[in-house]
């Protein structure tokens, strides 16, 4: 009963890293550039979440709407001032640093408006928990909830890309920028679009990881942010449903490394089967494996 | 002929990097003798030689070998507790100072250098930012192992445990020498600036001759074209490896010099975690991917910058994150790159009108 | 290569710059220190205020601010000012020399500080190679206090370790105890240690002793479960608040309702904004300090505190405004006079800090020991209706 339980357990931690990791994949895919600064995003979406609950009175509906459509702004924004500029610039490494200067302003930001306190998040999605086998498992509702917001952003992210014409241009231009331009794409604006939904799904991202585990901080996004890194990487980075399942697998195998093996070594036990994983398949669980040419 | 000129052309630029280290530190010196150097500047200087190093040492794996790590800090780290172990368990058998820490270096390196080449062997199937994450793995490994690591020693000998300082057993004359997230107290502080900068030019002279000898060729060759390169008969394992190490270790050998400057070493995420090795690349990325001279002077601005803001009260870390996209923005931006060319052309014409 | 150059000649003059600021603002600092040096005490102040500690660094900063207020609107210390300069170390060991550094080229006198452990023992080697002295508000580590310039205010690690074992097996609390620590954290596996040691002597087996760790601090699920499934009656949570709302949260829950008991970290959960205080019910730990203590002292501080700051003080707070107090009122009985090297102050300092005894907010008749221990018997706290309550 209790691995049934652990693994509950680990599903629920997993959907969290799965959700942010859908925003990292799908910025990556697309703009080719890791976005360090995707975890602080997050955090910002949680304290506008808060503010506009706790602070405006506003419904959790109204208040997940504004930080959608903030954070959706504050990606352009960003995009706009701090990325776009290095879009062409000689290695791609160049942004990645500026997206971890990014992330130092957004703590940095939010310390200054929100100060160090921790603040306990507001319960803004009230779902019972479900118990089965007569209270011995339970299924938090937030766990229930981040795994169905999960797959059905992962099917609409996909249908978007694979069917709809702004889909299709962020194909163009992830597979070859000149081309696209060539072919009347506008590559700047496709660029701008896919960080405005990277950003966007940020939002919902905080709500839920803030409801799964309610404290906030500035901080709060900057490890979540790296762990799905990881299981971007993990489930084969630039792919979909690949951050799906590399964000589930992460969560089991912490879950179960604490549980069966050491609860010290949890982080190292993790890191480790994520080398081993990448030792045996290079790219990756769902990644394409490129053939290269001279 | 042709050829000829372009070695004088390197080995002038390398006299050039080696010139400004010792002019640096000539002046820092004096200025030092005089008194005329703040505490908090006194105080860096041990540090800023350690962050030469380490920026210096990873533009080896990202510059040269072209392969992005994120786990530098982890080699660092490796190289700091061997060494601090060390010099922990030698300080009354070794009272000089020199003789100990010149064998903590060679133990820190030599530590630092052998998880390079562990570290290594799964950067051979590897690319991109498939390596950067097991760098990064390896880096969060090692850092959890230190926190966990307990290591005492008595009359019996050394004993080890990985759960908490009771399960040593100790007997009665016995010291924990590790203690867990306490790490190692009282390492002796055998770092100074002179060795340090010492060190810098080791770092400084291994890094410029390897690139500009056969191996460095043969190790470009691969960053440039690692299909080409391989059908050429360059042997691609020993020559990744070979950078890889080679990097792992001097980064060990900052650890090094980390470690004897503090009275106490923790394995935090502050010191040794991914944050770490971020900001060593962000010196790399900043001073010039592959340009030697620019990760120097990149790790010397970025770590005096936060202490000279320290009066901006609340608002420095701020200032400090914006100052830091702007120096990204202008020293990459392609735009950047022109308008500064522009204006170079321009500053170079009116001299020569002057004349 | 021409771009090269032109980073490197454009990198090279920033960096000249920056030099230069640093010898420049450092020798004007200096001459500052010495010029003014005889009008006021200048004490220092060392934590951190960004990082993920910013919020202990920011309490501590907050108390002593406080207080350096109302000494100074009383009239100062033996009629001279106080000058208060607290420095940023990011919870990072190298930082906080650096911010020691800081201090010093602006002529500290004597040091309040540091707030966390790590960096508390770097900069308690340099202090005491300079022979300043230092008076750490919270830096619970044995080794924080290891040379005699150094003094602190709150309790130790070791011995909030004991004393919660103690409590536990005296008041019968349980049979089956499960520990739940942070195995990278000096504070909380120093706790656990002790802990642990004791209960040996103590009438309660610990049936489970699980960790986490920096990076993976916010799911508990895995070690409230073993702890649960090892029928322990009670969890002690030797860490802070912040993490223990989440473990008492998560195990609500999983339907998980045993006796929690914290250490002085855990005071500060009620303050929370949002917390759920329900979930804290019955929770018990050893605290220095109670907000909502009828003590006119505390209730005049918590006061003043929120009218300052908003929101409650934490025990960082207390032990910071308490530190000041106890550094004026051994300037007082050593008779020290603002002119004084720091040195001279440092060596006054050591022998007065043993004599004086002062009524804080975290303690009545605190004294000092040479080794520098406060002697204080920690208060067991227990929350009952969303408020603190002392337990005689």
């Amino acid at each position: 009963m209790s691995f049934i339980s652990y693994l509950i357990n680990g599903i629920s931690l997993g959907s969290v890293y799965a959700i942010i990791a859908l925003g990292y994949t799908m910025v990556y895919g697309i703009a080719k550039m890791l976005n360090f600064a995707h975890g602080d995003v997050i955090m910002i979406g949680a304290y506008v979440v808060m503010t506009a609950v706790t602070g405006m009175g506003l419904p959790p509906a109204a208040a997940i709407l504004i930080a959608v459509i903030f954070c959706t702004v504050l990606g352009i924004v960003i995009e706009s001032v701090a990325y776009r500029p290095l879009l062409n610039a000689a290695s791609s490494l160049a942004v990645l640093i500026t997206a971890i200067g990014v992330s130092y302003l957004l703590q940095n930001i939010a310390l200054l408006v929100f100060g160090a306190n921790t603040i306990s998040f507001p319960n803004v999605l009230s779902i019972p928990a479900l118990s089965l086998a007569g209270g011995e498992l339970t299924i938090t509702g937030e766990a229930f909830i981040t795994i169905v917001s999960c797959i059905v952003i992962m099917i609409a992210l996909t249908l978007f890309i694979h069917k709809s014409k702004a889909g299709q241009a962020m194909l163009a231009v992830s597979e070859d920028k000149g081309a696209a331009q060539l072919m009347g794409i506008n590559v700047n604006g496709t660029i701008a679009l896919t960080f405005a939904i990277g950003s966007a799904l940020a939002a919902i991202a905080g709500v839920l990881l803030c409801s799964a585990y309610p404290t906030l901080t500035p901080y709060t996004g900057a490890m979540p942010g790296i762990k799905a890194f990881v299981a971007a990487v993990f489930g084969g980075i630039g792919s979909i449903p690949g951050a799906f399942i590399g964000g589930l697998l992460l969560g089991i195998i912490e879950v179960f490394g604490k549980a069966y093996i050491s609860s010290q070594m949890a982080d190292a036990i993790v890191f480790g089967v994520l080398i081993l994983i990448l030792i045996v398949k290079p790219t990756g669980i769902l990644g394409k494996n490129i053939q290269e040419k001279v | 002929m042709k050829n000829m000129k372009k070695m004088n052309k390197m080995t002038r630029d390398n006299l050039i990097t080696y010139l400004m280290v010792f002019v640096l530190f000539l002046v820092m010196q004096i200025l030092v003798s005089s008194g005329n150097v703040s505490s908090l500047l006194q105080g860096l200087l041990v540090p800023l030689c350690a962050y030469i190093i380490l920026a210096v040492s990873l533009n080896l794996t990202v510059g040269i070998l072209g392969e992005l790590s994120l786990g530098h800090a982890g080699f660092m780290c490796v190289g700091a507790f061997t060494s601090a172990f060390f010099s922990k368990c030698m300080v009354n058998t070794i009272p000089i100072a020199g003789v100990r820490y010149f064998l903590a270096l060679l133990i820190g390196a030599a530590a630092a250098g052998i998880c390079g080449i562990l570290v290594g062997i799964p950067v051979l199937r590897l690319k991109g930012d498939y390596l950067a994450i097991v760098t990064l793995a390896f880096g969060e490994i090692i850092k959890n192992i230190m926190n966990i690591l307990f290591i005492g020693r008595d009359s019996a000998g050394f004993h080890f445990s990985t759960t908490d300082a009771r399960a040593l057993g100790l007997l009665e004359d016995g010291e924990i020498i590790i203690n867990g997230p306490q790490g190692i107290t009282g390492t002796p502080k055998d770092s100074t600036f002179a060795v340090g900068v010492i060190l810098i030019f080791v770092t400084l002279f291994i890094v410029l001759n390897l690139i500009h000898s056969r191996s460095g060729r043969a190790i470009m060759s691969i960053r440039d074209n690692r299909i080409a390169a391989e059908s050429v008969g360059i042997n691609i394992t020993k020559y990744k490896l070979m950078a890889f190490s080679v990097s792992a270790a001097l980064a060990g050998v900052a650890g090094v010099i980390y470690a004897h400057n503090l009275a106490n070493l923790m394995a935090q995420p502050k010191n040794f975690g991914y944050n770490m090795s971020i900001m060593i690349l962000v010196f790399v990325v900043l001073g010039g991917i592959g340009n030697i001279r620019g990760s120097v002077i990149a790790a010397i601005i970025l770590t005096l910058l936060p202490e000279l803001l320290r009066g901006l009260n609340d608002y420095r870390m701020l200032i400090y994150a914006v100052v830091f996209i702007a120096m990204m923005l202008f020293n990459w931006s392609p735009k950047a790159i022109a308008w500064r060319e522009k204006y170079a052309a321009k500053l170079k014409r009116g001299k020569k009108k002057e004349v | 290569m021409r771009f090269k150059k032109a980073v490197s000649a454009a990198l090279a003059a920033a960096m000249s710059l920056t030099l230069l600021a640093g010898c420049g603002s450092g020798g004007q600092q200096n001459s500052q220190g010495s010029s003014s040096g005889g009008e006021t005490f200048k004490i220092g102040g060392i934590g951190p205020v960004t990082g993920s500690a910013a919020v202990y660094g920011e309490a501590v900063k907050n108390g002593a601010e406080l207080a350096v207020k109302e000494i100074n609107e009383a009239g100062g210390i033996n009629g001279v000012q106080i000058e208060f300069n607290y420095q940023d170390d990011e919870n990072d060991a190298e930082k906080a020399v650096n911010a020691y550094n800081t201090l010093k080229d602006w002529g500290m006198q004597m040091l309040l500080g540091t707030v966390t452990s790590g960096p508390c023992v770097s900069v308690g080697e340099v202090a005491q190679a300079d022979n300043i002295f230092m008076l750490t508000p919270s830096g619970t580590a044995v080794d924080c206090v290891k040379y005699d310039n150094a003094f602190r205010v709150c309790f130790s690690d070791p011995m909030q370790g004991l004393e919660s074992a103690k409590y536990i097996g005296e008041n019968n609390l349980a049979t089956k105890v499960a520990a739940i620590y942070d195995s990278s954290d000096v504070y909380s596996t120093g706790i656990y240690n002790a802990f642990a040691e004791e209960a040996e002597n103590q009438n309660f087996e610990i049936v489970a002793a699980e960790a986490f760790t920096g990076e993976s601090k916010s799911d508990f699920s895995v070690q409230i479960q073993k702890a649960k499934d090892a029928g322990a009656e009670l969890v002690f949570l030797p860490f802070y608040y912040s993490e223990a709302s989440l473990v008492l949260k998560q195990a609500a829950g999983m339907n998980y309702s045993p006796i929690f008991f914290g250490c002085d970290g855990m005071d500060g959960i009620l303050a929370v904004e949002g917390f759920d205080a329900s979930l804290a019910n019955d929770l018990i730990f050893l605290s220095p300090f109670t907000p909502t203590s009828e003590d006119e002292a505390i209730q005049k501080f918590v006061k003043d505190y929120e009218s300052a700051y908003g929101g409650t003080p934490n025990q960082f707070a207390a032990d910071a405004y308490d530190g000041i107090y106890a550094i004026k009122a051994a300037l007082e009985k050593a008779e020290a006079a603002s002119d004084m090297s720091p040195s001279d102050l440092c060596e006054a300092m050591k022998t007065a800090m043993t004599e004086v005894t002062i009524d804080g907010v975290t303690a009545k008749d605190l004294t000092w020991e040479a080794s520098g221990e406060p002697s204080k018997a920690p208060m067991v706290v227990k929350i009952a209706d969303g408020d603190y309550a002392v337990v005689e």
